[in-house]
């Protein structure tokens, strides 16, 4: 694989940054937290991303799609998690959505598709419990048999941008013990399915999440895709991808907090001098910009390694996770260390930078989680 | 490139063909292999015979020009051609400071004369280089050196001291820092010139270091004749070529430290050797030992794919990037810490100095470890690649 950027992929990174700058400065974040708007995110704006086509990247042209890849898909995300936009990338395209595409189901997928290449239509994915921690095989539903069909119960947390999905796909243990890869199933569930409850969850990064509450939601064996007892390494596959979605996020938001830090370094007087020339600063400022460089070219080959099918999927998807999760809280924290009294405060952005990360971190296993992972994979 | 498979093919089975038998699986690299000179005694007439041979092809400095004994490979060609030395498993057939900091600077600032006199006889092996920049009351602060070449027409007469110069005592050759402007600007009054050790006024006294070898000395210029001739670039400019060469030194002793070490063995595979209760497959029994092990894995990788993005941006023609600035820290930080992490593997069986009780493997490791401890000074601290950082790519103020 080659590290670098071809020109198209340029041009998207920059009019993606462009985009960002003007239309979803930190400001919008603040303002949707603040009057605490019911959707969280701005529904036009997200049509706007799908006309720019960056919400269709990774899916079928027939569906509406630019069958483009993570390599891509990781530079507008990138330039978003600059800004934290808070519009469901995560849950729409990169977790859901990328579930159908590659479920290879393509009555799913022509229904659902072309309203989310459209920027119309909203998905969430409800596959982690209460006490799932980070373990993807062991839901928090479970099916039992009903007629031709099953009955879902059990509650799903954090259902990340769940209370505007137009759909749900639920993980869910049809057969197996927790823990196991087979015998679980994805189902998808329409927001009115009876026996469904939504209720919004408040995190401390302000992303938008809600608790899915299932009493005995009846569905039937061909809502499931990759089918009965099949969703188990598909559902692994798509986290592992999402998983380098997010670290893209990241590497934009430790950018920007790390630019941030920087010019207040150049701008704030302390002793006569701005606070940048004190060597103790500088030298870790220099080491924040390490871990930076470091964590781009991560994400960088983990991106690749995904539009390979590489078989080393799993182990690139770790090696960027560890790697942001560290790199994004030792920025964001010594970023509000290095801006003083006003880092506490809420009127300044660098705060809201520093939860992000770590929420990000622990989302989709933290950095201990992904070297415990890599071990495993390297059979130690 | 003609063909990159043909390349390959062509020469794998050159590689096979003249790579001696007894030399394959030997490893080496970054200081350890073939480091060629007058003194150089051969370990094996397979030794010589795979430098002399691997020179003729041009393999020695493979992208240098075939005019100078070079391979004139391009940048892909040279992957390939190492790609293909790991596979068949032979060793460098040289190694050295010519090859890596004098030679690429004097491609960039020699003049024609001094490549055909120099790079050539790099690229045979025939003489090898040292260092001449840190003096005693010079290291970090490289710009106060105060080593003197008084005028003489044609020629200096150089007074003075070097120190820390690695391999003085068996090098052919000198680059050395000199003062040639004694009241200019400390940086303006220095010029880069290159210097026989044989010339008379010389003497070199080797110094013993914390790993129990002697591997650098200081190195005494008493009323040494230097001609003029032997300056690189311009008189007083030096210090334009002593920042060039100081990129190549840094590049290399990152490639050199921070690539995760020669040994093919994995440090689970070792820790297996160590632990007790560990078995031949599986978690390894000590959790924490397995995440400090997945810990250096990992950062190496990352490291490896930075250096590699370094790479293929500059094959594509583009100016080196900001990350190229990490090189020298990251690198040498990894191996600091992975010859401690080895530490931490073998327990009590990483103490031994000598003799009985210890294996090879061992007793090289305990070696490695105190010799880690300089990948953070030589070739600038640490701190001071920070500070470049800090000022060159952040633009934070002094
Ligand atoms: C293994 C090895 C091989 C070497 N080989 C050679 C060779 O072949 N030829 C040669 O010329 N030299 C060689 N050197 C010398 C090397 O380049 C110097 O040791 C190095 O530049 C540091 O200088 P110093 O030892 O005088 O330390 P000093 O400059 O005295 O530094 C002492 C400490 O102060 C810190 N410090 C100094 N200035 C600053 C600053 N501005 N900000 C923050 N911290 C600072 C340093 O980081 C260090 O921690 C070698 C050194 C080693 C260890």
């Amino acid at each position: 694989m080659d590290l670098m950027q071809s020109e198209d992929q340029e041009l998207i990174a920059k009019t993606a940054a462009d985009f960002v700058g003007e239309r979803s400065p930190i400001a919008r974040v603040r303002a949707l937290r603040d009057a605490g708007d019911p959707v969280g995110f701005s529904r036009e704006l997200w049509k706007e991303m799908a006309d720019l086509g960056w919400v269709g990247i990774p899916f079928a042209e027939v569906h509406g799609g630019a069958d483009l890849g993570l390599a891509e898909l990781t530079l507008v995300v990138e330039a978003l998690g600059r800004g934290l936009a808070p519009e469901p990338f995560l849950s729409t395209v990169l977790l859901a959505g990328q579930l159908l595409q590659r479920s290879g189901d393509e009555a799913a997928c022509a229904k659902w598709l072309p309203g989310v290449c459209s920027g119309d239509t909203i998905l969430a994915l409800a596959y982690q419990g209460a006490t799932s921690r980070y373990e993807v095989f062991s839901p928090a539903v479970v099916a039992t048999a009903k007629g031709d069909g099953f009955l879902l119960t059990g509650q799903a947390i954090q259902v990340l941008d769940g209370h505007v999905a137009d759909a749900l796909i639920v993980s869910a243990r049809t057969s197996g013990e927790q823990g196991e890869a087979s015998g679980l199933s994805l189902f998808v569930v329409p927001k009115d399915a009876s026996g469904l409850e939504i209720v919004r969850q408040s995190r401390v990064d302000d992303r938008n999440a809600a608790l899915v509450q299932l009493s005995d939601v009846a569905v039937s064996a061909s809502d499931a895709l990759a089918g009965i007892d099949g969703g188990g390494q598909l559902l692994q596959e798509t986290i592992d991808r999402a998983t380098i979605g997010l670290c893209a996020e990241m590497l934009g938001g430790m950018q920007h907090a790390f630019e941030l830090t920087l010019e207040h370094l150049k701008t704030r007087e302390q002793f006569e001098t701005v606070i940048g020339t004190f060597q103790a600063l500088k030298h870790r400022a220099a080491d924040l910009f390490i871990e930076i460089e470091l964590s781009k070219s991560a994400v960088m080959a983990a991106a690749r390694a995904a539009d390979g099918d590489d078989v080393e999927l799993a182990r690139y998807a770790s090696l960027a996770k560890a790697q942001c999760s560290e790199a994004y809280v030792r920025v964001t924290n010594e970023a509000v260390q290095m801006f003083g009294g006003v880092g506490m405060t809420d009127e300044y952005d660098i705060g809201f930078y520093m939860k992000r990360a770590r929420a990000t971190e622990l989302t989709f296993g933290d950095a201990a989680y992904h070297r415990d992972r890599w071990a495993a994979l390297g059979g130690y | 490139m003609s063909d990159p498979q043909a390349f390959q093919a062509e020469t794998r089975s050159w590689l096979e063909e003249n790579c001696p038998k007894s030399l394959l699986g030997k490893g080496g690299g970054g200081i350890v292999g073939t480091w060629g000179g007058r003194k150089w005694k051969p370990e094996s007439e397979d030794q010589r015979l795979w430098l002399e041979r691997a020179a003729a092809k041009g393999f020695t400095a493979p992208t240098w020009p075939k005019e100078y004994g070079g391979g004139g490979l391009s940048k892909e060609e040279a992957k390939i051609l190492a790609q293909e030395m790991r596979a068949v498993g032979t060793p460098p057939p040289l190694i050295g400071f010519g090859l890596t900091m004098i030679g690429p600077t004097l491609l960039q600032y020699g003049t024609e004369e001094q490549k055909l006199e120099h790079l050539t006889k790099i690229t045979r092996g025939e003489i090898r280089w040292c260092q001449g920049y840190s003096e005693p009351g010079a290291g970090s602060d490289l710009a106060g050196l105060q080593m003197r070449a008084d005028d003489k027409g044609d020629h200096y007469i150089v007074n003075g001291t070097k120190v820390w110069t690695s391999y003085a005592d068996e090098a052919d050759w000198i680059f050395a820092l000199v003062r040639t402007d004694p009241k200019a600007k400390k940086q303006e009054g220095i010029t880069f010139l290159l210097i026989d050790m044989e010339t008379p006024g010389i003497s070199v006294s080797p110094i013993l270091l914390i790993s129990g070898s002697s591997p650098f000395c200081e190195t005494h210029f008493q009323d040494v004749k230097a001609l003029k001739s032997n300056v690189i670039f311009k008189e007083h400019a030096g210090w334009t070529v002593a920042k060039a060469l100081l990129g190549h030194e840094r590049s290399m002793v990152a490639e050199a430290f921070g690539g995760g070490g020669g040994s093919r063995r994995s440090l689970a595979d070792r820790a297996r050797a160590y632990l007790p209760g560990a078995d031949a497959e599986g978690p390894l029994p000590d959790a924490t030992l397995r995440q400090d092990i997945a810990r250096m894995e990992m950062d190496t990788r990352v490291f490896g794919l930075t250096m590699q993005r370094a790479r293929d941006a500059a094959k594509a023609g583009q100016q080196p990037g900001a990350e190229s600035s990490i090189f020298k820290v990251v690198g040498t930080e990894i191996n600091q810490r992975r010859q401690e992490l080895l530490m931490h593997i073998a327990g009590p069986q990483a103490l031994g100095w000598e003799g009985e009780g210890f294996a090879e493997e061992e007793l090289q490791g305990t070696r490695d470890w105190l010799r880690s401890r300089g990948n953070t000074i030589e070739g600038g601290t640490s701190e001071v690649q920070r500070n470049i950082i800090a000022k060159r790519v952040l633009g934070l103020p002094d």
